[in-house]
This record gives C-alpha cells, structure tokens and sequence, in this order.
C-alpha cells in the first residue's frame, strides 16, 4: 500500500471522530506545549543570566576577606580582616596576568546633597575599578591618579543617588556631604540595573579608596575587597593561583594553613547559576515527560478502541489481500498522524504562551528551532511507540473472526 | 484445462473440549467456467469450506489446489496476496467500507495488490461499478445505497481483480425476494461471460440458478450433481414483476 493512500486513510479516520481526536491529542498538545515552553523559559534565564553577570565585570576576580567557605569550617566571608592596601599593591606590582586591581572599602551612611537626603553606600575604590565593573560614566569624568594620591573628596554618583538627590539638574560640580564630609561631585556612572543577587546596583557613590580610609573609616589600611581583572578570561586560573600565591606571602601563611582570604571568579558565579536553572529545567523537563507518557497512553487507549471498533473493517482489508503489515502501517501511521497532529498543535500552543509570557509577564523567551523539531520528533516517536501495540493486535485479528464481528 | 479448484481429503478439526469435525475428507473439483452452489443445513460445514477454497483458512489436512497451486500449506502473507490475486469475495453482510464511496470499495482490492498489473485503478474500478449497473451511484456511501445495490458493489469489488475465481457466501441471505432474482441474474450473466462462480447458500430456491449443486450434510459432500432445469433469473424476476405488480 502507497504512503499516501495510508495517509489519506488516516486523515479521514482521524476525521471522522473529530472530537475524540482532538480530546486524545490533548494530552500531547499539553505535553509538548510544556517542554518547549520550559525550555524557553530556561534558554530565556540562561541569556539573561549570562547578561548579569557579564555586567558584573570583565574577567572579574573578587578577592574578599576570610577563609573560603569550601576550605572547611567557614567563618563567614568577610569576618576576618586580612587584605590591605599593600596587599593591592603587591598584586599590581607582581601578578602580571592581572590588569587592574582595585581595593575597596565600603561605608554606608546617610548622605546630603541638592537640599535631599539619601541613604547609600559610598564605595572607596581605585580608579581601575571602573575597568574591573566594566563601567561607564555618563557625564564628567573619574577621579585621576593625583586626586587618589590627595586623597581628594570628589565623589562619582552612582544613577540612582544621582536621581534622588539631584532629579532636576546636572550633578557634576554640585556639592555633596557623606557623613557630613563635603564631596565634590565629578561624575556620574551609567545605569547597571540589578545584580544577579537582585540588589541595585547603581545605588552606590564611588570615592578614591585613599579618601575613603583616612576621612571616612580612619582607618589606613585594611580593605573590604580587591576587585583584579585577569588579562583574558582563560587567565582567570592563573591569575588566581598568582593573586593566591603573593597574598599568601604577603600574610606569612605558611604551608598547610588555610587562606585567610578567598578569590572568586565570574566563571564560578557562572557556573554556580547555570547549575541552579539546569535543576529547574531538569525537574520541569520531567513534568513534560510524564504529561507526554500521558498522552503517548491515551492514544494507545483510543487506538485500542478504535481497532476493536473496525474489527470488520479489518476483516475487509485482510478478506481482500491486505497483509498483516498493510494492516499494521495503516494503524501505526494513524497513531503516529494523531500524536503528530497533536505535536503541531503543541508547538502553536507554545508560541502563543511564549509570546504571552514576554508580553505580558517581561520574561526573556528563547524558542530554539532545535527544541521545535524534538518536540515534534518526541511525538512522533510516540505515536509510534504507543500506537505499536494497538497496531500489531489489528494486523494479528483472524480474519474470519473479524469478518464475523458485529 | 486445470481444474480451478481441486480438493483431496480435506479435513477441518476445531479442538473444542471435544474435537468438532467440520469437514471430514471433502473431495471437489471444479473446472473453469462452472457456476456451482453449495447447499446444506446450518452446521453442515459449507462456510469452513469456502473459508479454505477462499484461502481465508487453512485445512487441518489434505490438500488443495487453487489455479493448479498447492495453497494448502502457505504462510498468512502467502495466502493474502492469493486472496488479492486470484479470489473475490461476496458476503452476506455486504461488508463494505462504511463512509467510504462506492468507487473507493470498489478499488480495495487494487490498494493492496502487489503487481503492476493495475495501473490506473480507479478507472478500472469505475468499470467494473458500470458492468453491475452503478455507474451512476459511484460516489454514493453505503448508506446512501439500498441493499441490492450494497451487494452490487460487492460483486463489483469481487470483479475489481479479474479473479480466478469468485466466492459467494449467502449472498442473497439479506435480500428479498426480488432483490436475490436480481443479483442471481447478475451472477448468470457474469458467468455467461466466463466467470467461475461458487455460492453458498441454504435455499434450494437460489441453488436451482446455478448449473451444479453440491451438497453437504456434516462435513461431509452428500450429493454432487448438474442442476436439471436451470432457471434463469432474469425470465423469473420479469414474471415476478408481473404477478406481483411491483
Ligand atoms: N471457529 C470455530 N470454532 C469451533 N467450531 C466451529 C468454528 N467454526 C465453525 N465451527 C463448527 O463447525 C461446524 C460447521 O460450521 P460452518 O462451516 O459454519 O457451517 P455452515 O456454514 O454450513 O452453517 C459447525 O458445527 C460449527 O459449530
Ligand atoms: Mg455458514
């Protein structure tokens, strides 16, 4: 028998029960409808995951107080006090797989400017920490070498305090105060949204570290974090194990004793996210799984029933020379039609769900051709898979037996 | 001339709690052209045995040749492509494709032969509706067909192949009266022009319009003899017409 003769019969037989069909395909329509959705769910985090965190900064190595927490018995990052000033200058000097290095030390408080309040973090840096954040300003410049040495107040605005304090007017030469020092506002940084922590980003005043530690904390040398670039990202390990190996030296470690300081890396922080959302689409890949097995069962069902119901058909066929395979492609391809069908209809489905979801609920949907065709590959294997059974009892039936059925 | 069907001690035994012999050593031959009717009570085996000649069933021993080919120990498939080659069936219950037109019944059988044989089937099988008389009705669905016209159909599905031989089994068990007359006719005629025929039937009525009647009584062939006074359908029906009125 010709493939299209077999598939014509199966187009009228599907449509000769229209309702059943499309009641049976149900559960494929869900089920692909499901995995092509999640996927672009996941595919969708995934990219604006990559995109947060490559807005923390380029090749970023963050080197923060306290001993790492995979270094057994934590005691909480940024508990001790161990990085210095000397510590960030050693690192320029000698580690020559990094290319910018920026200590830094934070001070919250509440700050006053344009007749406004707001309470912010003024965050001490060096000017290379606009590199490390791959940051830009907006308007007027960052603080020079010179200022950093003079310890200048001159203070650069992150585009939230910007907006706060100074909604109507240029912030650039306006005067501000933190924790009632007078600052002199040089510039303003470009907007960065949220973290991938989901914190605001560009809620922060951006001072020289210099300034921060003589004026504000009174303290000289101890520093929050470093923040170093390594100089290509397939640098990032060796840079680390250099930036590791001078802090080391530099806090007279000796062997066998644990950091006193740990070093992140963005590819980590990548990893570690990408790894949270592979769990997720892993778990809803499995919903997807079961409502396809599903749906792979009511067509086997409905198959089922359908070959009881034209056992005479059957008879027929066989009485006039069909064999057993003529008789088993007709059914499989039937099967295989519905769950297709419904694949279709799944696949517009999802279309429709994702462009609701992007319209309507702002999230970032991926719909990758390669998905599209699985699904569809999917339920074509279903259709197979389930519609098997049903098919090799049609092509078994004596033929006498159904020719007698009523 | 090879005889179209020739049986040797075919034998049917259905193993029930006890064994139920359905035929017991049945000897038939039958030449080319003849048109013979298998009478006998209900449960005297006739169906078993069209089921074997029709290649539907294969006998529990014996042998039989179909065309001069031993078919009696052919596989499923084996036998399909027999049935589709060499053998067209009538049933009682019509047994037509439901939903399906008339043309599309019609080609079946064409649908699933295996030769090239057939080229254009659709045109033959449009023949072969016009020779039973339907060529106006080809798109009509069974259940848009009475059922003489259902059975025209039939016959002109069991002509769709140029059988060697065609199977009949009580085909005019659902009809009345006038309508069995009618498709009697329709056999004569297609017997006239060359056509093997073999029915079964229950009513000694319908076996006196074939040439030779072969009976059977449990599982066994009885009597085999030509019919004396061959009727003929046709004549018949028209007297029917008249003295009925209808
Ligand atoms: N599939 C079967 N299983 C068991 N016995 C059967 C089967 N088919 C027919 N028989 C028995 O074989 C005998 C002959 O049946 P059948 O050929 O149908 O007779 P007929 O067609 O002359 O009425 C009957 O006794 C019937 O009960
Ligand atoms: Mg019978």
């Amino acid at each position: 028998m010709k493939l299209w003769k077999l598939l014509e019969a199966a187009r009228q037989s599907l449509l000769k029960n229209k309702t059943r069909s499309a009641l049976t395909m149900f559960g494929i329509i869900i089920g692909v409808a499901a995995v092509i959705v999640m996927m672009a769910m996941g595919t969708g985090a995934q990219k604006n995951i990559e995109e947060r965190i490559s807005s923390m900064g380029t090749n970023l190595l963050m080197i923060r107080n306290g001993t790492n927490s995979r270094g057994g018995v934590s005691r909480g990052a940024g508990s001790s006090r161990s990085l210095t000033m000397e510590d960030a200058d050693a690192i320029r000097r000698e580690a020559n797989l990094v290319v910018a290095v920026s200590p830094t030390v934070s001070v919250s408080g509440q700050v006053i400017g344009g007749g406004k309040n707001w309470y912010t973090q003024a965050q001490g840096v060096h000017m290379d920490y606009l590199y490390n954040r791959s940051w830009d300003l907006t308007e007027g410049s960052m603080f020079t070498d010179a200022e950093l040495r003079a310890r200048a107040k001159v203070a650069v605005l992150g585009s939230t305090v910007a907006e706060n304090l100074f909604p109507d007017q240029s912030p650039i030469g306006q005067s501000i105060r933190i924790r009632n020092v007078p600052f002199k506002v040089i510039g303003t940084l470009e907007k960065k949204g949220q973290s991938s922590f989901g914190r605001d980003q560009d809620d922060l005043i951006l001072i020289p570290v210099t300034t921060a530690l003589f004026r504000l904390v009174g303290d000289r040398q101890w520093v929050s974090d470093i923040y170093a670039s390594a100089r290509t990202i397939e640098d990032t390990e060796a840079a680390t194990e250099q930036i590791t190996e001078i802090l080391r030296r530099n806090h007279k470690l000796i062997d066998g004793q644990e950091d006193d300081f740990n070093i992140r890396t963005q590819t980590e922080l990548t990893e570690m996210f990408t790894s949270t959302t592979a769990a997720l689409t892993q778990l809803l890949m499995w919903i997807a799984f079961v409502s396809l097995i599903v749906g792979g069962v009511g067509v086997m069902n409905i198959m089922l029933v359908s070959v009881t119901e034209r056992t005479r058909e059957i008879g027929v066929r066989v009485s006039v020379g069909a064999r057993g395979s003529d008789i088993l492609y007709q059914f499989l391809i039937e099967a295989i039609a519905l769950s297709f069908t419904g694949g279709v209809a799944g696949v517009l489905l999802s279309w429709g769900v994702a462009h609701f979801m992007e319209t309507q609920q702002g999230m970032t949907m991926i719909i990758e051709t390669w998905v599209v065709a699985a699904a569809l590959g999917v339920s074509v294997s279903i259709g197979l898979i389930f519609g098997l059974f049903p098919a090799y009892k049609a092509a078994q039936l004596d033929p006498i037996d159904a020719l007698r059925h009523e | 001339m090879q005889p179209v069907i020739q049986t040797s001690q075919l034998r049917k035994t259905y193993q029930l709690a006890e064994p139920v012999h359905a035929l017991r050593s049945v000897d038939i031959t039958i030449q080319p052209g003849e048109f013979v009717s298998i009478m006998g009570a209900s449960g005297s085996g006739k169906s078993t045995l069209m089921n074997i000649i029709g290649c539907l069933d294969r006998p529990t021993s014996g042998n039989y040749k179909l065309d001069g080919i031993e078919v009696s120990g052919m596989g499923r498939d084996q036998r399909a492509d027999i049935r589709n080659q060499k053998i067209g069936f009538v049933f009682q219950g019509f047994n037509l494709l439901a939903r399906t037109s008339a043309l599309a019944n019609v080609e079946l059988p064409l649908v699933y032969h295996r030769g090239k044989a057939f080229r254009n089937s659709a045109q033959r099988a449009k023949k072969c509706l016009e020779r039973v008389g339907l060529g106006n009705r080809m798109d009509h669905h069974p259940s848009q067909l009475s059922g003489g016209q259902q059975q025209r159909v039939a016959i002109a599905r069991a002509l769709v192949n140029e059988p060697t031989l065609i199977l009949a089994d009580e085909p005019t068990g659902n009809l009345d009266t006038r309508t069995s007359l009618d498709i009697m006719g329709l056999f004569q005629e297609l017997n006239e022009e060359g056509a093997t025929i073999l029915i079964v039937t229950h009513e000694p009525e319908i076996a006196t319009y074939t040439k030779r009647c072969i009976e059977m009584r449990d599982g066994l062939v009885v009597a085999d003899n030509q019919v004396e006074k061959q009727r003929n359908a046709r004549t018949d029906l028209a007297n029917f017409t008249t003295v009925t009125g209808i």
